[in-house]
C-alpha cells in the first residue's frame, strides 16, 4: 500500500530508499536462498535418488515412490497418523472452546485460572512427555494408582497397550488445551456485546445465544485452531520419540508409528535419505490436501462479519 | 462472595440471585477441577524429585504434594552429576537461547521495517512470498537442509541451530510489521525534517516504539529454542554439547533410570520457561491472541 505522502516519482531519493530497503531485507533474502529455495530444489532431486547418509546416491527415477507403495510400514504410519488427526483435532478444538467458555465468565479470579491453565503450553514438550510417561506407567504410575483406589482394579496399561497408547497421547495433549483456549478467549471477547443484548431482548436463552451468536462469530477462530491442529497432528514427533524410546520402536504393535517417526527412522537411523525425502514429499502433499479440505469446509461453515482484513 | 455481573444481566431482574450463585459455583467447581488436573502432575513431579534414593517414588496412593521428603540435594546431584551434568546442558541451552534472541530480534526488526516503511519495487510481491512461506511445510525441507548443513561441515556444531534465526522468520516479520504500521508516520516525518536517514529513523524512532512486540518475539524465541528437540536431535553429536531437552529424551529411555533424578532434571527443564512465562505473561498471551485473531 503506497503511502500518499510520498511522491510517486523515481528520483535519486526513491532509488536511495530502494537500496536501503534491499539492504534491510538482505538477511531475509539470504534465508530464502539457504533455507528455502536451494533445499526445495534439492529435495525434489534427492527424492529421485538413492542418496544415503553413508554414500552419495545416483538417479533412480520414481523408484522410491514405487517402493513406498509396497512398504507396509509406510501404510501403517499413514493409518496411525490419519487416525490421530481424526481423534485429536476435534477433541482439542472442543476442549479449547469449552475451556474458553468457562474462562469467559465474568467472575472474580478468572485471571488466576487463565494463568494456571496456560502453564502447560509454555513447557518443553520433552519434559511434559517425560512427566506423563511416568504418570501413566501401567504398573505403578500415579494415574493408575488413583484409578485403582477409585475401584478400577485393572486400569489400562496406556503406552504399553496397543489400544490405549493413542488415547494416552491424547490425554497428554489435553493437558495443554489451555494454549488453544487463550486464542478462543480472545475471539470470544471480540464478539460485540450488543449482539447478545439484542438476543436477550428477543428472549433468547443461553443455549440459543451460543448456537446463533457465539458459534458463528467464533467460526474463524475455530477454523484457525482446526487448521493448526491438523498440521500439528500430521507433524507430531517429539512426544512419540520419547515415549517409544527412540525411533526404532513405534509403540506396541506399531500403534504409535507416526509418519514423522517413520520418516526419521528411514532417513537418519537407516540412512536412506532419498527414500525419506520421498516420504517427506508425500507428507507435504497430504498436508496441503488436508489444509485445502479444511478450507473447503470453511466456506460452508465459517461466517465472516466483514471482508475487511485490517 | 460478591459477584460482578455483566451489564446485560443486571437489567434482567428475572434471573434470581440464587440461580446466579448456583451458576457461579458450577463454573468455579469446573475450573477448580481443571486447575487440579494441571497442577497435581507438577506437584507429583516435585514430590518425586525431593525424595531420597531410598524412598519409593511410586506409592499407593500417589503423593501429589511434597510433605515428607525434602531432599534438595537431588537437584544438586542432577545439576552436577559428572556423567550427565544438567548445569552444563542448561548453560549450553542458555547460550543458544541468547544467540537466537539476538539473531531474531535484529534480523526480523530490520526486515519488518523495510516492509512497514520503505518503498521499493516488488514490495507487494515479496510480502506475498513472505506470507506464503508461513504456510510452507517444514518436513520437506528437513532432509535437504540437513544435507546442506552437513556438506557445509556444520554437523556436530551449533551453527544449524543458530544461523537460521539470523535469517528472518516469516511469522515474526509479520507480527512486527503489523505492529510498526500502527506507529504514526508523523514521527518519521519529524525525524526526517531533523535530517535523520532511514537507519536513524529505524534505530531511534521505530525500534524503541516496537519494544512490546519485540518482547513477544524474544519470548517466543526463548521458548522455541529452550524447548526445541528436533534440531539438537539431528545436529548435535557430542553429549557435551547437548541441550536440556535432548539430554532428557535420552535419559528417559535408558534402563534403570533413577526416577527422583529424572524428575529433578525434568524440573530443571521446566523452570526457566515458567519463570519467563510469569514475567512476560500479559504481553505473551496478548501476542498469541492477536496473532490468532489476525490469523
Amino acid at each position: 500500500m503506497p503511502s500518499r505522502r510520498h511522491r510517486p516519482g523515481r528520483g535519486p531519493q526513491a532509488r536511495a530508499e530502494e537500496r536501503t530497503a534491499y539492504l534491510f531485507l538482505l538477511p531475509w533474502f539470504a534465508g530464502l536462498l539457504l533455507l528455502l529455495a536451494i533445499p526445495l530444489v534439492y529435495a525434489a532431486y534427492i527424492s529421485l535418488t538413492n542418496e544415503s547418509l553413508f554414500e552419495s546416491g545416483r538417479f533412480i527415477g520414481l523408484d522410491n515412490y514405487a517402493e513406498m507403495w509396497d512398504d507396509p510400514l509406510f501404510w501403517k504410519s499413514l493409518e496411525v497418523t490419519i487416525r490421530w488427526i481424526v481423534l485429536s483435532t476435534p477433541l482439542f478444538v472442543a476442549a479449547g472452546l469449552g475451556l474458553s467458555l468457562l474462562l469467559n465468565q465474568r467472575l472474580p479470579g478468572m485471571h488466576l485460572f487463565r494463568t494456571i491453565l496456560y502453564i502447560p503450553a509454555v513447557l518443553s514438550g520433552v519434559a511434559v512427555t517425560v512427566l506423563w510417561f511416568v504418570l501413566l506407567n501401567g504398573e505403578s504410575g500415579a494415574v493408575n494408582q488413583l484409578l485403582r483406589s477409585a475401584g478400577w482394579t485393572d486400569p489400562p496399561f496406556w503406552f504399553d497397550d496397543r489400544n490405549w497408547a493413542m488415547p494416552a497421547v491424547a490425554i497428554m495433549g489435553l493437558w495443554g488445551a489451555g494454549g488453544g483456549a487463550v486464542i478462543f478467549l480472545a475471539g470470544l471477547q471480540n464478539i460485540p456485546p450488543h449482539l447478545y443484548e439484542a438476543a436477550a431482548i428477543d428472549g433468547a436463552g443461553a443455549l440459543a445465544k451460543f448456537r446463533h451468536i457465539t458459534l458463528p462469530m467464533l467460526s474463524p477462530t475455530i477454523f484457525f485452531i482446526a487448521v493448526n491442529g491438523v498440521i500439528d497432528a500430521l507433524l507430531i514427533f517429539g512426544p512419540i520419540f520419547v515415549i517409544s524410546g527412540g525411533a526404532y520402536r513405534g509403540g506396541p504393535d506399531d500403534s504409535l508409528l507416526f509418519y514423522m517417526l517413520y520418516l526419521y527412522r528411514k532417513g537418519f537411523l537407516e540412512g536412506q535419505l532419498g527414500y525419506a525425502a520421498a516420504l517427506a514429499w508425500i507428507l507435504t502433499i497430504i498436508g496441503v490436501l488436508m489444509v485445502w479440505l479444511t478450507f473447503r469446509f470453511e466456506r460452508r461453515f465459517v461466517f465472516y462479519e466483514s471482508e475487511q482484513a485490517e | 462472595m460478591r459477584i460482578r455481573t455483566a451489564g446485560v444481566h443486571s437489567r434482567r431482574p428475572l434471573l434470581p440471585r440464587l440461580e446466579r450463585l448456583l451458576w457461579a459455583s458450577l463454573v468455579y467447581g469446573a475450573l477448580l477441577l481443571l486447575a487440579l488436573f494441571i497442577l497435581l502432575p507438577v506437584g507429583w513431579m516435585l514430590t518425586a524429585a525431593l525424595k531420597p534414593d531410598t524412598a519409593p517414588v511410586f506409592t499407593y496412593p500417589p503423593e501429589w504434594l511434597p510433605t515428607r521428603h525434602f531432599e534438595w540435594q537431588t537437584f544438586v546431584r542432577a545439576l552436577t552429576d559428572p556423567d550427565e551434568p544438567y548445569l552444563r546442558y542448561a548453560a549450553n541451552t542458555a547460550m543458544l537461547v541468547f544467540v537466537n534472541i539476538v539473531g531474531s530480534v535484529v534480523s526480523n526488526s530490520l526486515i519488518a521495517y523495510a516492509f512497514a516503511r520503505l518503498r521499493f519495487r516488488g514490495r507487494n510481491l515479496l510480502f506475498g512470498i513472505l506470507v506464503a512461506t508461513l504456510l510452507l511445510p517444514g518436513p520437506v525441507l528437513l532432509i535437504p537442509q540437513f544435507l546442506i548443513f552437513f556438506n557445509l561441515g556444520w554437523y556436530g556444531t551449533y551453527l544449524p541451530l543458530v544461523v537460521p534465526s539470523f535469517l528472518g522468520n516469516a511469522f515474526f516479520v509479520f507480527l512486527l510489521r503489523q505492529y510498526m504500521r500502527t506507529i504514526p508516520r508523523d514521527l518519521d516525518e519529524a525525524a526526517r525534517i531533523d535530517g535523520a536517514g532511514h537507519w536513524q529513523i529505524f534505530r531511534h524512532v521505530i525500534l524503541p516504539l516496537t519494544a512490546p512486540a519485540l518482547t513477544v518475539v524474544a519470548v517466543f524465541t526463548f521458548l522455541g529454542t529452550w524447548n526445541d528437540f528436533f534440531g539438537p536431535l539431528l545436529y548435535l553429536d557430542d553429549p557435551d554439547d547437548f541441550t536440556v531437552a535432548i539430554a532428557l529424551a535420552t535419559k528417559v529411555s535408558r534402563v534403570g533410570t533413577e526416577w527422583n533424578l529424572l524428575m529433578a532434571a525434568n524440573l530443571i527443564a521446566v523452570i526457566p520457561p515458567l519463570v519467563v512465562y510469569f514475567l512476560a505473561q500479559r504481553r505473551l498471551i496478548g501476542g498469541i491472541a492477536s496473532v490468532g485473531i489476525r490469523g
